[in-house]
């Protein structure tokens, strides 16, 4: 049952990544892309980390993905035409890819032999210990990105705002 | 039971899309979502290690990740608005020069 679960968004996941790569219009990205979340909000709860999969549901999925979906309706963006300008991309690129995919996969296997498995259950949700770790062990990074996120506010209206 | 590799292999496939979005795609918003991908392959791999760990310090940290990629979308997303007000286009082959 858990395996086939994680099967079911391990490919959705990828095959939700890989749409996003083919479709030609944006909004049809975005909404691949708002997929790809969704499955890994669900690959999180079966890790047993339940905080992490409402907060990509409710951050990532929606408050981040909404910006962009706006952006892309706001200029709306259509097609993007193909260009023959990146030729190294086009033919180096997808070798180079596999080559950097394949090291991955070696240094994973040879750091992570197979007897570590994951089994759900194994480490419940402690949403509370993670509440208790930010404020305590945690305040002073969570205070930082808190002012970070107050410059990011104000450098958007900054950026975004029309010049006289 | 699945075993740990297999979720790391698999925030590796979906980090090496987003790698592929990056190169191969030519809208810059599509670019900047390739990015986002990428960040989330990144996130499963924090998850998963924190897992095998039973330790909460990867999930905080994912925590953060997160937080500061909404305000890396924020920011980005207000200059490419400044950017397309500028030049009428999204294509980054258009977009290669500083000066207008």
């Amino acid at each position: 049952m858990y395996q086939a679960l994680f099967f079911l968004f391990a490919a959705s996941a990828v095959g939700f990544a890989i749409n996003l790569l083919i479709q030609r219009h944006p909004i049809h990205s975005a909404l691949s892309l708002i997929g790809v979340m969704g499955s890994l909000a669900s690959l999180y709860l079966m890790l047993g980390a339940e905080f992490l999969a409402v907060v990509q549901v409710i951050v990532y999925a929606g408050a981040v993905m909404v910006l962009f979906v706006f952006v892309i309706m706001l200029l709306n963006a259509d097609k993007e035409e193909p260009s023959d300008r990146s030729k190294m991309a086009k033919y180096l690129g997808l070798p180079l890819l596999f080559l950097l995919l394949a090291m991955i996969t070696v240094v994973i296997y040879r750091q992570f032999p197979e007897d570590a498995m994951v089994q759900f259950g194994d480490f419940p949700g402690q949403t509370a210990a993670i509440g208790r770790l930010l404020f305590r062990d945690f305040l002073l990074p969570f205070e930082v990105i808190s002012i970070l996120i107050l410059i990011a506010i104000i450098g958007a209206i900054v950026l975004a705002k029309k010049e006289p | 039971m699945v075993p740990l590799s297999y979720y790391l292999i698999l925030a590796a496939i979906l980090f090496v899309i987003g790698v592929a979005g990056f190169l191969f795609k030519r809208n810059i918003v599509t670019i900047f979502m390739s990015v986002e991908l990428m960040l989330n392959a990144v996130n499963l791999t924090f998850v998963s290690l924190s897992y095998s760990l039973r330790q909460l310090d990867g999930q905080i940290f994912v925590f953060f990740v997160m937080v500061v990629a909404a305000a890396e979308a924020t920011i980005g997303l207000a200059i490419i608005i400044t950017v397309f007000r500028n030049r009428e286009s999204l294509n980054v082959d258009r977009i290669d020069l500083m000066k207008l």
